[in-house]
């Protein structure tokens, strides 16, 4: 038996079938077999989504996460009518409603859930493209013309590319395949699985993922090359050493779903281990401080950054600010002192823990932050030596693109992979020990809920399907490269400014 | 150095059970008797510690539910499902949504400031005050963490007129006369409620509370007078001809309500009592004529404007009227277009749901704001107005213990205070009298839109 040891390994970016790991999936709709069931097995011919499965000569639990509702169960070939002792039920899941909320909606939900099992958008009515927040992203379509402008275009040819590093300074020259990393979360908000899941199929991707504020953890060792340290101001884990291993150092000045406050670890979730790397107590509360207490001024600011190029001459810099009214003014100083990235982190984005009044209330969204710094730096004349990564909400193949039509040149995404590991949105991860179902905890016991490669290989699922929705979305603008997109709002359009916006549905070829 | 404010808050249980937003449903139906049910394995225990209460005919279990799923998706047979309770979808109004009461309740148990998971859920923006959203200045701010800080947020405010002025004679001694003041440790008054199940229970209540936080509590005078002891606490609210006539020794500010003689009385009241302050109540609205009154009653040297909206924060009896944020704009802008805002002091109630609307009133241009109906869902109250229609109280407001009531209110109060810091250590504003009008601190959703997304989409055409 060959014994590979995956926790050194970068996996390959392939689309692998990677079911839920809790008994059934949650789909939008229930398929009940009664007992009456013979086990004939016929609705396993009939099924055009391939819900129900034999095991042995028995019918298996029907995947009901596949099946396509009502709509399609009530027609005359298919189960319900054709089963020979009347023994289907499909109907609306009634547990559904009471999921996610009204950025992460129930559809939203299992529509992610599905590309991380499948690797494919749902073949349903899930929407999967926009939430339930009425705002923002999701108020906003974009505009498909009648006919592809360019019918040949390859689609398997077309560029998602983006390159991080527009200085031309002689630093690391990198260009991730796809325009999106992992944003930073802590050893100690996360288990470590859940770290190297992200870490692995970003990896797989080619692109990168940050450590968050919690320390830089042995396991994470092998990944150095796709790893961004976060220097935040904690300052856990920050050393020469940790600086030096990398090809991107993160500075997080501030956090969007909290602005204006340090990272929040409550007692409960600082164990063992997390003590130890954080080098502080167990069971302690830990709060970082806010600002730097090293920074008070743009000359400070440069003053760090100049720090970090000293001890690591060829990583990358990246700033990671929130989106306060002068968020322009952020960003064209940290240009200025020189960074290489503005990591623009929106008010809506994700946490581990944050008061609710600072999640709702404090900074801006990000739709209004991107066009705002992308308008500035262009007339500032300096747009195109930096790179502008948006963050903060960022859910979909369809809120990247967004983003990027508004001004970004990439995207940072932390929720999203959570969701792809079955995070329900239930906001319990503060507490206790931490989520129940063993993404967002270090208690041993609920970490031991998910296996690595299993968690890898849904959010490499997840990654393919939103690359493949990126090429079909940029082959039906006629765009042979994502960054041909950066800034063209002409591509979306705003339900409140238009009258009738035809539907943006991409689903035809890739379900 | 003067000892910080702090408000000591504690657990304080409800005397009827929480309504919860979401149910488990349990069939039995088909139940396969697993020999590792997945009841068993809940994280949260509850199944375990679930218990039926038959002080109030219901089950806890949906209170100790965290909505995790795992039991859902854990019974082979699909036995168990989650639903959002009806009762709860029914709670409250267009303002008091039931998240909204859901939290308060939360808060006035515990006396702490809500912290949750994962990033927020709720909606992009609305109306009101969740068309605001209050800024962070990344680079100029004072040191500070969080609540949990050493650095001092001082959120004291003074009530009562301001020279512009002080005039002093060759001797170097004071010759204008100071008008008196009354100084709070905190920008948030307990305001008259506009419905409820009250007796003098409750109002003992409010009043024990407001004493001990320090601040004020404003009342009719006939209920007034039950608390003789506490009467620097009460602010008495009274018609004209009774400001004229009636004994008001003992309290600190009393309150006229705006009519046809209101203006004369003013005077009136501070010839009899020449240390009281005198606040006018009207109607918040943005009229020219409601404008124009103000102005008029600071000529006549009132010392608090009280301006109150109606219950859902709205001008009071004016069709499609403005938000409360849009008034106090307005007046703020009026006064300062005179000249004259420092003079007299703002106070602005109706609306005031959550801990954030103190800020954002406040940012508008209020000086400070007076709380109604957060009081009464402190008390359990479920903002279903039965009262009103002469109906029974479903939680028997009336009928509560005093010090029930006043450690819910202190803990309530508690919680805001603590938001509060939390959001001025964000802006770096270290003195809650700097809030007031502070535009510059505040981003509202028109503006943003109007920057963005109006540039982009406005000239199309659809």
């Amino acid at each position: 038996m060959d014994y590979r040891n995956i926790w050194n390994e970068i996996p390959k970016p392939k689309v692998e079938r990677t079911p839920s790991r809790f008994g059934r999936a949650l789909g939008k709709y229930t398929v009940r077999v009664l007992d009456s069931c013979t086990d004939c097995l016929k609705c396993v011919a009939i099924c055009p989504q391939n819900v129900f499965e034999a095991k042995g000569n028995r019918l298996a639990p029907p995947l009901d996460q596949l099946c396509l509702g009502p709509e399609c169960a009530k027609k005359p070939n298919r189960c319900v009518r054709n089963c020979p002792v009347d023994a289907i039920r499909v109907g609306a899941n009634p547990s559904s409603r009471a999921l996610g909320d009204f950025r992460w909606t129930p559809d939203l939900l299992m529509s992610v859930w599905h590309m991380a099992e499948t690797g494919k958008l749902p073949a349903n009515d899930l929407e999967y493209r926009i939430g339930a927040s009425d705002g923002g992203f999701d108020k906003l379509r974009l505009r498909f013309p009648k006919n592809p402008p360019i019918p040949d275009l390859d689609k398997s040819k077309i560029d998602t590319s983006i390159p991080l590093n527009k200085k031309g300074d002689g630093r690391f020259d990198i260009v991730i395949p796809i325009p999106v990393y992992g944003g930073g979360m802590s050893f100690g908000s996360i288990s470590q699985i859940t770290m190297l899941s992200r870490i692995r199929a970003f990896a797989a991707w080619g692109s990168f993922t940050c450590t968050g504020e919690g320390g830089y953890p042995e396991a994470l060792y092998p990944f150095d090359n796709h790893i961004i340290t976060q220097v935040a101001t904690g300052l856990f884990g920050v050393r020469e050493e940790t600086i030096q291993r990398v090809k991107i150092v993160e500075f997080k000045y501030a956090q969007g779903a909290k602005p204006g406050l340090g990272g929040h670890l409550l007692g409960p979730k600082v164990t063992e281990a997390v003590a130890r790397i954080r080098e502080t107590v167990p069971g302690s509360s830990l709060f970082s401080p806010f600002p730097f207490h090293s920074v008070y001024s743009v000359e400070d600011h440069k003053k760090h950054i100049d720090w970090i190029k000293a001890i690591n001459p060829n990583a990358l810099v990246s700033v990671k600010v929130s989106t306060p009214s002068d968020v322009d003014m952020v960003a064209v100083g940290s240009y200025y002192a020189g960074a290489h990235i503005v990591h623009l982190d929106g008010s809506y984005g994700g946490t581990g823990a944050a008061p609710d009044v600072a999640k709702k209330n404090i900074a801006m969204p990000i739709e209004y932050a991107i066009p705002k710094v992308h308008n500035f730096l262009v007339n500032e004349g300096v747009r195109d030596s930096i790179t502008l990564i948006a963050s903060g909400g960022i859910r979909t193949a369809f809120d990247i693109v967004k983003a990027i039509a508004l001004g970004a040149d990439g995207v940072v995404t932390g929720t999203a992979e959570l969701v792809a590991l079955e995070c329900v949105r239930c906001h319990n991860c503060e507490s206790g020990r931490g989520c129940a179902r063993g993404i967002a905890t270090t208690d041993l016991e609920l970490v031991g809920l998910m296996e690595l490669g299993w968690g890898t290989q849904r959010i490499i699922n997840m990654l393919s399907c939103w690359r493949d929705q990126l090429r079909e979305i940029l082959y039906r603008l006629g765009l042979r490269s994502i960054r041909e997109l950066v800034g063209k709002t002409e591509v979306l359009a705003h339900l409140d400014y238009s009258q009738s916006i035809p539907d943006d549905d991409i689903r035809s070829s890739l379900v | 150095m003067p000892k910080k404010y702090h408000i000591d808050v504690q657990p304080v249980a409800n005397r009827f059970p929480v309504i919860g937003r979401s149910g488990i449903i349990d069939w039995g139906e088909g139940c396969l008797k697993c020999a590792k049910c997945v009841k068993t394995e809940c994280v949260y225990g509850v199944y375990k510690n679930r218990s039926f209460s038959t002080s109030i005919m219901s089950d806890t279990i949906d209170e100790f539910c965290k909505s995790c799923f795992r039991c859902v998706q854990g019974c082979p047979k699909r036995l168990i499902h989650k639903t959002i309770n009806p009762e709860w979808e029914a709670l409250g109004d267009k303002l008091y949504r039931p998240e909204i009461i859901s939290i308060t309740w939360e808060q006035a148990a515990t006396g702490k400031i809500p912290v949750s998971g994962a990033g927020y859920g709720g909606k992009f923006s609305g109306s009101g005050f969740d068309s605001m959203w209050t800024d962070m200045s990344e680079i100029v701010r004072p040191t500070r963490d969080g609540i949990h800080g050493r650095e001092y947020i001082s959120t004291v405010v003074d009530l009562g007129r301001r020279l512009s002025k002080l005039e002093f004679d060759s001797n170097g001694n004071l010759l204008s006369h100071v008008p008196p003041s009354v100084r709070i440790p905190l920008p948030i008054v307990f305001d008259v409620f506009p419905f409820g199940d009250l007796s003098l229970n409750v109002w003992s209540a409010v009043t024990s509370a407001a004493s001990k936080l320090g601040t004020l509590v404003f009342m009719p005078y006939e209920v007034a007078i039950n608390f003789p002891e506490q009467s620097t606490s009460i602010v008495p609210l009274l018609s004209a001809e009774k400001a004229a006539i009636y004994d008001l020794g003992g309290f600190k500010i009393i309150e006229l309500v705006d009519g046809y003689e209101s203006g004369e009385s003013i005077a009136v009241a501070k010839k009899r009592y020449p240390d009281v302050l005198v606040s006018v109540r009207m109607e918040a609205k943005s009229s020219p004529e409601s404008i124009r009154r103000m102005l008029e009653y600071n000529s006549l040297k009132a010392d608090i404007i009280h301006y109150v909206a109606d219950e859902g924060g709205y001008e009071p009896g004016v069709d499609q009227g403005l938000h409360i944020k849009d008034v106090i704009k307005e007046i703020n802008v009026g006064l300062l277009k005179e000249g004259l805002r420092d003079q007299v002091t703002v106070i602005v109630s109706g609306g005031i749901a959550m801990a954030e609307h103190v800020t954002k009133a406040m940012l508008c241009g209020a000086n400070l704001v007076g709380v109604d109906i957060p009081l009464l869902i402190a008390l359990e109250c479920r903002v279903c107005r039965n009262c009103r229609d002469g109906l029974s109280c479903p939680v028997s407001i009336s009928g509560i213990n005093p010090n029930w009531g006043t450690q819910r209110i202190i803990n309530l109060i508690g919680a805001w205070h603590n938001q509060l810091l939390e959001m001025m250590g964000a802006m770096g504003i270290r003195e809650a009298r700097r809030l007031r009008g502070e535009r510059g601190r505040v981003m509202f959703m028109e503006d943003l839109e109007n920057d963005t997304f109006a540039q982009l989409f406005s000239d199309r055409i659809s």
